[in-house]
């Protein structure tokens, strides 16, 4: 690689290197080893991803997507120094080899390096007992990526072993900075809860599970027909309601008792934000363990709260 | 017969043969002058006229080459063959060094498969030899890496203060080959991982990762070294508790379908041999006391590496929450032997965002790519170092036996308890026994 730096001085040297470093790859300053399973059709989607959160976190990638050669081989392709400061290994997998991933996949973590596994699509039952899964410590779907969000968020719930995520809950993020923010700051008992989402729409679900195991109140939920993933929620006090609407999946509107309507950023967040956010955390999210228990509650109880179907109100 | 005369075999492989095997870029003028000097003597190990043949051979060569009498044996024989080839070169007097030539000979691993048979062959070979003329070759001793690690030892002040019991938790020493024996059915059975590996290679690296500062390098001071921290070291009390051996099964290992141990060809269905080993060893001196040194050996790993692994103990105070540190281990200074040589710090750094989350992270230094020259293949070096008559790298008869000590107690337990060693899957990293025996310790084994 050749790098023409005109008219410098020692700073920009400098930087010149940093950057050339950057790109050519140390293999060395690489944190953890990501398994991402794909499917072929979002692919371009999920190395885009990779790519972003390979910036923030270097580390190994192992893409692995299932090839549609009948003969049993793997084909490789290996990203290095493009872009990312890590590398990323792409395996695709064809016919018996199908069944024997974890078998190549195992022989090319990094040494003594956490390793996390990611399903951005379709996922397993249980995470935890795939081969895959089995070799990290850290696993993340994704259950919009599902056909059915809210059955296969409920199926991870009642799977969940330690170390288990879902980006149905990084999506929360903002939303629950918001909320405990607002509880912290009025001062008032909750009686209950409405959150309110598009049909279909797993962060909601989890959400009103999480409020619930917070906030110890009723959490009903109410289908949306118009406006994107989670639309509203309205918090019940003896002195009014709070209410957090969002309805373009861009800007949300915050309003309580007695003080004036506030704009607040409520961005909905592209897969590469999300993954790279949820990367941060190596260890067992005791918060989001809690919050899966008291969704199994909540799909077990007779006059589960959810499917409710209640008209929206701004 | 290992050496053989007559004219070279002018029908050479395709230069693109020859220089795809060369590691280094194949030099066409350097191949035609090594090809100048190449006979093929052949015959049988009993046939005396073959070794006279021999002897006619190096004198012819002594001349026309000017090796004024130099010579070196290399005996890639089998162990049982030792006693016969030595005394027929013997018997032609080609053993002795004479005034202003040397005669050298060089023995490969096994060196005997207990003390008994290691003394039987030493005596065999010093029968013959000098001692400064038998050269013991352990390729992983001639790795750029193993000389590194007495630099990083010996010329850093930074290592030092934390190379003993007062930091290091403990160290764990691998060598791990992806491979299974191969067709090496004949030599490996019987003879097993603990008795290739450990007896040699394993424990001369603990040996090089223990031992105090020799005062110069001298191979006499190195030696002595040496010697003095395998005196030190003992097998441990409980060999129950403190060892695991293995046996490899079939099944898909790096993407490849492949067959268990007891299925190789030309292995007794009955086999105990194991192919996977793993020792508990505790050096009793005032650096290491209490500081488990655990070796482990086996085929049919993921992946092929060796490597020193220090473990250094937790700090004492960790100003932060639970939930920060959550993630974090222990530092590591793992020294890599092959087959990326160099050196990895791993230590704590905090995840760059706004949460205060302390993750391990490592640091590497990787001679491959930092040294322009590649480093000369191991075999090269040592073999430089034998015609040079330097025999620092090379293991004395006094360190194999002080190692057969350390060895032959658990190799007896094993061979008493006269049992299946317990299988593991090919290209996983050993069976549960091996887990266990570290956990029984409280520590968990590296991933290489």
């Amino acid at each position: 690689m050749i790098i023409n730096v005109p008219d410098t001085t020692a700073t920009g040297v400098h930087m010149a290197l940093v950057k050339a470093r950057h790109s050519v790859g140390v293999a060395s300053s690489m944190v953890f080893t990501l398994l991402v399973v794909a499917d072929l059709r979002n692919y371009d989607d999920v190395f885009n991803a990779c790519k972003d959160a390979g910036r923030e976190h270097p580390s190994r990638i192992i893409l692995i997507t299932n090839g549609l050669s009948a003969s049993s081989r793997m084909d490789a392709e290996i990203h290095l120094g493009e872009e990312v400061p890590g590398e990323i290994i792409s395996l695709r997998f064809h016919g018996e080899m199908v069944n024997h991933r974890d078998s190549v996949v195992l022989a090319l973590l990094l040494p003594d390096s956490p390793v996390v596994a990611w399903w951005p699509g379709k996922s397993p039952d249980k995470p935890g007992d795939d081969p895959i899964g089995a070799l990290a410590t850290r696993r993340i779907t994704d259950a919009m990526g599902a056909s059915n969000p809210l059955r296969a968020l409920e199926t991870r719930a009642r799977n969940y072993s330690p170390g288990d995520t879902d980006l149905t809950w990084t999506r929360l993020t903002p939303w629950r900075a918001l909320l405990a923010a607002a509880v912290e700051q009025y001062p008032a008992t909750i009686a209950d809860v409405t959150v309110t989402s598009a049909a279909n729409n797993a962060s909601g679900m989890l959400l009103a599970a999480w409020l619930e195991d917070r906030l110890k109140c009723t959490v009903v939920r109410s289908e949306s027909t118009t406006g994107l993933g989670i639309t509203q929620v309205r918090m019940n006090t003896s002195k009014g309601d709070i209410t957090i609407s969002r309805e373009d999946g861009r800007m949300a509107t915050f309003s309580a008792p007695g003080l004036p309507r506030r704009v607040v950023a409520l961005r909905r967040r592209e897969l590469n934000a999300l993954i790279t956010e949820e990367l941060r955390r190596i260890d067992v999210d005791d918060i989001f363990a809690a919050s899966m228990r008291c969704l199994v509650q909540r799909c077990e109880r007779p006059a589960d709260p959810v499917g409710i179907v209640a008209k929206a109100s701004g | 017969m290992p050496v053989a005369t007559g004219p070279p075999r002018t029908s050479p492989r395709s230069s693109t043969t020859r220089s795809r095997n060369a590691r280094t870029p194949f030099r066409e003028e350097v191949w035609q002058q090594l090809l100048e000097g190449i006979r093929f003597v052949a015959g049988d190990f009993t046939d005396e006229a073959a070794f006279a043949t021999l002897k006619d051979t190096l004198q012819e060569l002594d001349e026309a080459q000017g090796t004024g009498g130099n010579h070196a044996f290399y005996l890639s024989v089998p162990p049982k063959a030792f006693d016969l080839v030595i005394s027929q070169l013997k018997k032609q007097g080609m053993t002795k060094s004479v005034k202003g030539a040397w005669s050298r000979v060089v023995i490969e691993k096994p060196f005997g498969h207990d003390l008994a048979s290691a003394q039987v062959l030493e005596r065999q070979v010093s029968s013959a030899f000098d001692s400064q003329s038998v050269f013991r070759i352990d390729h992983y001793l001639g790795k750029e890496t193993v000389q590194n690690m007495l630099a990083l030892r010996f010329a850093n002040q930074l290592f030092e203060p934390i190379w003993n019991r007062n930091y290091i938790d403990h160290v764990q020493i691998t060598m791990a080959e992806d491979i299974g024996i191969g067709g090496r059915a004949g030599y490996y059975d019987g003879i097993g991982a603990a008795r290739d590996v450990i007896q040699n290679h394993l424990l001369q690296l603990l040996a090089l990762t223990a031992m105090e500062e020799p005062t110069s390098f001298d191979a006499a001071q190195l030696r002595t070294e040496k010697q003095k921290v395998l005196a030190a070291a003992r097998p441990p009390r409980d060999i129950a508790a403190h060892t695991a051996r293995g046996q490899y099964r079939g099944g898909w290992a790096g993407g490849r379908q492949v067959l268990g141990y007891l299925e190789e060809e030309g292995i007794d269905q009955a086999s105990q041999t194991e192919t996977y080993a793993a020792i508990r060893v505790d050096i009793d001196n005032r650096r290491w006391a209490g500081v488990p040194f655990y070796l482990r050996t086996a085929k049919r790993m993921p992946r092929r590496v060796t490597e020193v692994a220090l473990n250094l103990r937790r700090a004492p105070h960790l100003p932060f929450t639970h939930n920060d540190i959550e993630a974090l281990g222990t530092n590591a200074l793992v020294m890599r032997i092959q087959p990326d040589e160099g050196i990895t710090l791993r230590f704590g750094a905090k995840v760059p965002a706004t949460l205060m989350e302390i993750r391990d992270v490592t640091m590497d230094f990787a001679y491959g790519n930092s040294f322009a020259e590649s480093s000369p293949e191991a075999y090269e070096r040592l073999i430089l170092d034998v015609l040079l008559g330097d025999p620092p790298l090379f293991p004395q008869h006094e360190e194999v036996e002080l190692s057969w000590k350390i060895l032959d107690p658990i190799l007896d337990f094993w061979a008493d308890i006269d049992t299946q060693p317990e299988g593991y899957a090919s290209g996983s990293w050993g069976p549960e026994s091996g887990r266990a025996m570290l956990a029984r310790d409280g520590f968990v084994w590296r991933r290489p």
